[in-house]
């Protein structure tokens, strides 16, 4: 079998999962800015079950499409160290403050210029919001079959996948035409470290806002190598109506935003001593909690 | 028109928990905004299943009944709700965040495209004036979910488009019966009419479902470990005190990304919500998404040699320490006094 073209679609996040005291101010709020950026750990799920296609069929090429900011250029390179191919980033303020029908909708007109494909792979859910909707909102944008929850590729034969699902209570195995669009769920197989190849050779990929600060020399380099530009994308590139952008194609709308503070209960205190414990043991009992 | 609907997901022949729940909590905001409560319910076999439903309130069940429709997939499942809900005109569109509603909804927002909230851990019916244009709205649905990884809790609403959608996770909202004898209308979908070839394209090869072992949803007794329990060999020593108090062991989601524990022990926004009479929380730092699944149990204790843990400040008993050295005194005194 001939390869195949594979996006994987990946968001770099700020992580949410260990604010430590650091990036807490004052009041007691989270400081956004002091939170470490990262890749998305589904979206690395997704990136390696695109790099064991890839491993198998010779030829196949990987694609990684983002969308953030200038700095998420970062993520694409992380990609290009395991063995993607290229990457392009939308970004455009115009993009700012969309939900996540207004995000797939610009990610499905990227990845209708990236046409023809046979496979556009992500995680299930981005850490920063939990809520697994942009990969089935692409799917359909495209007119797509979906595959959500992906656990394992198991088979790509004559235009059609076959992919083992992870569900609440269980697995399914699924059969679906390409091309199509999967979600990765986290009990897939960690994404493989850096190759050192591929970091020498993608060591100085930029992106065209990246290389506004850079050298003559470096600017000869990336035109020696072609390979080396990661392509940024605007809302003209893709063609968007603006109406379906931004906070104007965001049918939700924040209401109200409270800082989650903590209410306290009238708490006992207790040491790790025999005495306490017991005392507690006993209180419990008496008051027919336990026993 | 501009009725509540809920998404009725089926296992066995039978009304999942989930889907209950949101009937029941449907019921409650269409008393709210004065309207109907409608169920739609699609499968194979599901004759007379409008019978599981009424109890819960619902004055309509649509009903589509066709071999092809169970197991669920995607495509078929979103062609009947999609055209429904265009048919239907509904205001609010509940769905179980589950294996399933977590896949069809967004499908739905965005082939209707409307606004859509994940996981929200409560509803509730409100107005909303535009700050720019002074626009009012009345009786607009809030959904209300933690977000930025529990830092913050956003009322999420859909101002402008309909219906307005929302999935729940199992045991957020509670389960209750509006009437036992309560009898409503049967529309019967012509889905013959509805479906393509086209929408089967996606087969199912193999399916395990196992029915859950584990029922921490319903334990009077939580043992519940964070990340701080270490390893999955410190939680031997929970399952040692949850045996001996009769109660489940449950983790936190840190403890379950790190291996100690598996996922349907998951407590939090993305896991169960529990209410027991004791919740033991060892080695558990407290942040919000945990909080929303476990703080309505009656007595909450928290073991943790980290004196500021914010679920400290949720706790009616603290105990400052080392869990490897407090759960085999818990052991000994509990086994000690009820002798």
């Amino acid at each position: 079998m001939k390869g195949l073209k594979i996006i994987v679609l990946a968001k770099q996040v700020p992580d949410t999962r260990n604010v430590g005291k650091d990036a807490m101010k004052a009041d007691g709020t989270v400081n956004r800015a002091a939170l470490p950026a990262i890749f998305n750990p589904e979206d690395l799920n997704a990136l390696e079950q695109a790099l064991r296609i890839k491993d198998k069929y010779p030829g196949t090429t990987i694609t990684v499409l983002t969308m953030g900011p200038g700095r998420a250029a970062e993520i694409i390179r992380e990609a290009m160290y395991r063995g993607a191919d290229d990457g392009y980033l939308l970004t455009d303020r115009k993009f700012a403050g969309s939900d996540t029908l207004a995000t797939s909708y610009s990610i499905s007109l990227a990845i209708r210029k990236l046409s023809p494909f046979d496979i556009v792979i992500a995680g299930r859910q981005a850490i920063d919001g939990d809520t697994a909707q942009v990969g089935p909102q692409v799917a359909e944008k495209l007119g797509l079959p979906q595959i959500t929850y992906a656990e394992d590729i198991l088979s790509v034969k004559k235009g059609v996948i076959t992919v083992k699902r992870r569900l609440e209570r269980g697995v399914e195995t699924v059969a679906a035409p390409m091309p199509v669009v999967i979600t990765v769920h986290s009990s897939a197989p960690e994404c493989r470290a850096r190759h050192a190849k591929y970091t020498i050779k993608y060591k100085h990929a930029r992106s065209l806002s990246e290389l506004q600060d850079t050298s003559e020399d470096y600017l000869q380099l990336q035109k020696d190598r072609p390979y080396l530009l990661i392509r940024e994308w605007g809302i003209d590139d893709i063609d968007a109506d603006l109406e379906q952008l931004g906070l104007s194609g965001s049918p939700t709308k924040v209401k109200k935003i409270e800082n989650v503070v903590f209410t306290s209960r009238e708490s006992k205190v207790l040491s790790a001593a025999d005495g306490d414990i017991e005392y507690l043991m006993k209180e419990l009992i008496d008051n027919h909690t336990i026993g | 028109m501009n009725n509540v609907f809920v998404y009725c997901e089926i296992e066995e022949g039978q009304i999942a928990e989930v889907s209950l729940e949101l009937l029941s909590k449907g019921r409650s905001l269409a008393n709210l905004k004065k309207c109907k409560l409608e169920a739609v319910v699609i499968g194979s076999d599901i004759k007379s299943i409008e019978k599981q439903i009424f109890p819960y309130g619902a004055d309509i069940v649509h009903v589509a009944d066709e071999k092809r429709l169970y197991p669920y997939t995607t495509n078929p499942h979103t062609a009947i709700v999609k055209r429904l809900f265009e048919q239907e005109k509904p205001s609010i569109g509940l769905f179980g965040a589950t294996s399933i509603g977590r896949d069809l909804a967004p499908r739905i927002a965005s082939v209707l495209k409307c606004g859509l909230t994940a996981d929200c851990t409560a509803l509730e019916i409100g107005n909303h004036t535009e700050n720019k244009t002074k626009k009012e709205y009345k009786d607009l649905l809030y959904q209300i979910r933690p977000a930025f990884g529990g830092n913050i809790i956003a009322t999420i609403i859909n101002p402008d488009t309909r219906p307005q959608l929302a999935t729940v996770r199992e045991g957020v909202m509670k389960k209750e019966i509006n009437s036992a004898d309560h009898y409503g209308d049967v529309n019967q979908i012509d889905v013959a009419d509805w479906l393509s070839d086209d929408d089967f394209v996606v087969r199912i090869i193999e399916r395990h479902i196992e029915s859950s072992k584990v029922n921490i949803k319903n334990a009077g007794i939580i043992v519940a470990g964070g990340y701080g329990v270490g390893s999955r060999e410190n939680f031997n020593l929970l399952y040692e005190l949850a045996a001996v108090l009769g109660g489940e062991v449950a983790g936190s989601r840190a403890a379950v990304d790190g291996g100690f524990v598996e996922h349907e022990r998951q407590v939090g926004q993305t896991g169960v919500t529990v209410r027991p009479k004791l919740y033991i929380a060892c080695g558990i730092s407290g942040q919000i998404q945990h909080r929303a699944g476990m703080d309505q149990s009656a007595i909450i204790i928290s073991i943790n040699n980290d004196t500021e843990a914010p679920i400290n400040q949720i706790a009616d008993y603290t105990i400052n320490g080392d869990l490897t050295e407090i759960i085999p005194k818990m052991i000994k005194f509990y086994q000690k006094n009820t002798k």
